[in-house]
């Protein structure tokens, strides 16, 4: 979709997002692409709190919060809701962060791909609980410090691995999953057109950084988004009708180590750190390489 | 449309919504005050490529007449803009 193929109507205005944060890019970019004929559900989480602030609503276009857990299960509620009431030319989408997707809400998630519900959930992901100050998620990277996993002499950030989301979604054999980048927006704004247009469940995880939870400068949010994509610490796939694409090769990676030094929240690293995640990603490239063509 | 600035800007405690349905996007303060640099577009320079309008995060970027053009009352200076431009016709300004 060209930029002037987009719906010239902004539906995320005068938010209160950091500046440069990538969340909020999401959200306004997925909801030019739905219109105004969608009803956002959000759960507890920064998009929530930044955009409804009484009086201060910035959604253009029907939207509501949902309990934390529950984004999922409110967005088949209202699906079901609309259908029942005669109307046809509508999506019921789904802002959701990392936190409400992979740890708190993948039941409701789980729940709703089985029934096979018409909505579109769209996980934006910073990569920790933001809202609440810096937590670590399930979607947490190796490494990184938040303040429940600090770096400390012993232990230097989070210890566990990121939750492989995509796939999770994907093992449902739900009719369409992909992962994306705000960094790469053409990218992310025609998996949610193309999701748009299909009948079933859809999921799009979509990084998006946050300059307030990284440590990195405001204005740093899309070189950043795109260096995670170049270096090979994030990959742009699509699932459907049961296959996997992996849609872009970088082939050579930039350097993953100036990509995590640049970055407050892996500063502490040392070489050993870094060669381990550059590992495990080479391990994770050698698999999809292989299987995903 | 976008969601734009009301007159009505305070709300008596009777008159806040009892249930949680409200107008969308009605808005009651300006976000320029955020701003410690502002984006400045030299309109000679610029293509009207669309790119600083697709990477907006608070989207107040528009091309009008194949320029781009900036709402300063909501946008916050983060400089994703001036960074994305092919042309480095956006330059940071120190000036709110
Ligand atoms: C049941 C419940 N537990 C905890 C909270 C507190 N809470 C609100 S937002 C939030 C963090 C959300 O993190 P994430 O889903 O990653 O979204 P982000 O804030 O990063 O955008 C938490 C823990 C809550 N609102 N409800
Ligand atoms: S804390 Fe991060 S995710 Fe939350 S509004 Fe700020 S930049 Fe966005
Ligand atoms: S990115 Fe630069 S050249 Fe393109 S429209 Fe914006 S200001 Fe103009
Ligand atoms: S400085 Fe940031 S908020 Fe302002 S126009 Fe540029 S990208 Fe948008
Ligand atoms: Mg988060």
């Amino acid at each position: 979709m060209r930029a002037d193929q987009l719906d010239k109507n902004e539906y995320f205005y005068g938010h209160k997002a950091c500046a440069g944060c990538g969340g909020s890019l999401a959200v306004r970019a997925a909801l030019k692409v739905l219109g105004e004929r969608s009803i956002a559900v959000l759960p507890a989480g920064c998009m929530s709190a930044v955009g409804f602030n009484f009086p201060q609503l910035c959604f253009g276009n029907n939207a509501i919060i949902s309990m934390f857990a529950g984004t999922a299960s409110m967005l088949t509620g209202v699906e079901a809701g609309m259908r029942r009431r005669g109307y046809k030319d509508f999506h019921a989408v789904g802002l959701a962060g990392d936190g409400g997707t992979a740890d708190i809400g993948i039941q409701a998630l789980s729940g709703a791909i089985d029934r096979g519900d018409d909505i579109l959930y769209i996980c934006y992901d910073n990569e920790a609980y933001m809202n609440t100050g810096i937590q670590k998620s399930g979607l947490t990277p190796y490494g990184a410090r938040t303040t429940t996993t600090p770096a400390g002499r012993n232990i230097r950030g989070n210890i566990r691995p990121k939750k492989n989301m995509f796939e999770i979604v994907a093992a449902h054999d739900i009719p369409y999953a992909a992962t994306a980048t705000v960094g790469y927006i053409n990218d992310f704004i025609d998996k949610v057109e193309k999701a748009s247009k299909i009948r079933g469940t859809k999921f799009i995880h979509v990084i998006a950084p946050c300059p307030t939870g990284w440590g990195i400068p405001v204005s740093d949010t899309i070189e950043v988004a795109r260096e995670m994509a170049d270096c090979g610490l994030w990959y742009l796939a699509e699932y459907e009708n049961g296959k996997f694409t992996l849609d872009r090769d970088p082939g050579e990676f930039k350097s993953a180590e100036a990509h995590l030094r640049r970055q407050g929240r892996f500063k502490h690293l040392t070489d050993e750190d870094i060669d381990l995640i550059i590992k495990s990603r080479d391990e994770k490239w050698e698999k999809i390489r292989r299987e995903w063509k | 449309m976008r969601p734009y600035l009301r007159d009505k800007k305070t709300f008596t405690f009777e008159e806040i919504p009892e249930d949680t349905c409200f107008e969308a996007g009605y808005l009651v303060t300006e976000n320029s005050g955020w701003r410690s640099v502002t984006p400045k577009i030299d309109a000679q320079a610029c293509i009207g490529c669309s790119q600083c309008y697709l990477y907006c995060p608070d989207g107040v970027i528009t091309i009008q007449d194949k320029k781009a053009v900036i709402d300063y009352d909501f946008c916050k200076g983060c400089g994703i803009c001036s960074k994305i431009c092919p042309k480095n016709a956006i330059e940071m300004e120190r000036a709110i």
